[in-house]
């Protein structure tokens, strides 16, 4: 029987973390995930979880918290925002080069300075490459089944996931949400099986100062070097594409919801002009392209899921009958251009894929993104390209750009 | 076939040697003088300072006090210590083998 409940995407994170019982959750709370850790909070003060709640003094310390618990083999939770995931930033690098499955919310908010508590996606782009696994949700029960996905995904690969999803759009914003039994839960999900564990019975040292070059340990055991652990995290990343996939396919078999796995797509079948994005602006790309439709442009979406790893095989399938592409991103990569855009085309490089690719900058710091303000951005790239203009732009979306100095 | 690693992390056992012979960095070493050791002077356990202040954890509380020499980096911390000034750290280039 399906338990159907109206809700906030902070609580369809807390009831997914809540089912996947982790043994310590630590978080500092910051506008807009506080409501995340306060119903944590709530679950375990109340009994209803029977995890640690520890209570930090900063983000730092509650990705400590989480590294630790989690090297003496506890499934761990914390969720953070903004300018908190950038103090966790030296402490992102030491899970990640730990191999510790740490499962995180972020929730999207753009970061100061000049201090903004709305949403844009500048801060979880802007740990692209501490070595966690990047998955972007469209709606609130995608949270819930994506955070639930993450624990399966990281633990099985033993690299941390970052479920990061848009601040008030999708966080504060109440939708209907199945939620699972925690039986269904429990057959999804296995218990964790640490790699490593620190234990008293067992002495070692975790993370030692480690030389350039492979060495041999005192018992004449080859070991690894620097460049060795790190090849081993890359290979981790070219096994997860597998592994999100699998992990979305069988809760979709489970639940009865498939959100794509490293992508999804709307209406690309027979599409000339395709939009992107990533989170909840690429779900109102749907409803442009529905626009789109209306006005004979055969339009289409194409949503990308997993930012790392990239699904470039998938993206060169995906857009392979594109004839224009417009893509939407709250973020961007100072003196070049947004991010996703630019991995979009490193992902289309020597395919025989010539559409011309509009970037849009859009929504920075909770700038209001309409339906329609997308339908028009996209028609413009449509008619571009049909007269023939083949030239890559970056155009920032909605912002008054002339030029005062 | 060589043995070789399979931890995903980095981790390793506390053990002599984990980090290679250290003792290969030193250019001067600790040469404790019998005469003026304060254990081997008294015949019994005392000061030991040498032992409680060096880093490496490579002297000994034994009488004669003996030092390690394939791990001992020669930082000199031993020979500073030692009330009785029975430690001379000696340059490598000047002993002769």
């Amino acid at each position: 029987m399906s338990d159907v409940r109206i809700i906030t995407g902070n609580e369809a994170a807390a009831l997914a973390v809540k089912r996947a019982e982790p043994g310590v959750i630590a978080a500092y709370p910051i506008t807009p995930q506080t409501k995340l850790a306060e119903v944590l909070s709530e679950y375990v003060e109340k009994g209803e979880l029977k995890a640690e709640y520890v209570r930090v003094e900063s983000e730092h310390s509650s990705m400590t918290v989480c590294i630790s618990a989690s090297t003496v083999g506890a499934r761990v939770f914390t969720a953070t925002s903004s300018n908190g995931l950038l103090y966790m930033h030296e402490q992102l690098h030491w899970a990640a080069g730990s191999r510790l499955p740490v499962v995180m919310c972020c929730v999207n908010r753009g970061v100061g300075a000049p201090w903004s508590i709305f949403n844009d996606q500048q801060d979880s782009f802007s740990q692209r490459d501490t070595g966690w696994i990047q998955l972007y949700c469209r709606d609130n029960q995608e949270i819930l089944d994506t955070v639930l996905q993450a624990y399966r995904i990281a633990e099985e690969v033993y690299l941390p996931v970052m479920v990061c999803y848009d601040g008030f759009v999708l966080s504060h914003t109440m939708m209907p949400v199945d939620v699972p039994d925690a039986g269904l839960v429990k057959q999804f999900l296995p218990p964790y099986t640490p790699h490593t564990i620190l234990s008293p019975e067992d002495p070692k040292t975790i993370n030692p100062v480690f030389f350039a070059s492979r060495r041999e340990n005192a018992d004449g055991v080859l070991c690894d070097g620097y460049m060795e652990m790190r090849y081993k995290m890359q290979a981790a990343f070219d096994r997860s594409r597998s592994v999100i996939t699998a992990a979305s396919d069988e809760w979709a078999q489970l639940s009865g919801r498939n959100h794509g796995g490293m992508i999804w797509e709307y209406m690309t079948e027979d599409a000339d002009l395709l939009l992107t994005g990533m989170g909840s602006i690429a779900t109102e790309a749907t409803l442009a392209a529905d626009a789109l439709r209306v006005e004979g442009i055969r339009a289409g979406v194409v949503g990308i899921r997993a930012f790392r790893p990239f699904p470039k095989e998938e993206i060169a399938q995906a857009f392979a009958q594109a004839r224009a592409i417009a893509v939407f991103e709250k973020c961007i990569s100072y003196g070049y251009e947004g991010g996703v855009c630019s991995d979009l085309k490193a992902a289309l490089y020597g395919t025989d894929i010539r559409a011309p690719i509009h970037n849009y900058i859009s929504g920075l710091g909770g700038r209001d993104v309409k339906t329609r303000e997308l339908v028009e951005a996209a028609r413009t790239t449509f008619e571009a390209a049909l007269a023939g203009d083949a030239e890559n732009k970056t155009i920032w979306l909605n912002c008054h750009t002339g030029v005062r100095d | 076939m060589e043995k070789t690693d399979t931890n995903i992390s980095g981790v390793c056992t506390p053990a002599p040697g984990e980090a290679g012979k250290t003792g290969e960095w030193r250019d001067a070493r600790p040469v404790i003088d019998p005469a003026k050791c304060i254990p081997e002077v008294k015949g019994k356990p005392a000061c030991f300072l040498c032992w409680l202040y060096c880093p490496e954890g490579v002297v000994t509380m034994t009488i004669p006090v003996t030092i390690d020499m394939d791990y001992c980096k020669g930082c000199g911390i031993c020979a500073e210590e030692c009330p009785a000034k029975a430690i001379q750290m000696v340059r490598e280039v000047d002993i002769d083998e």
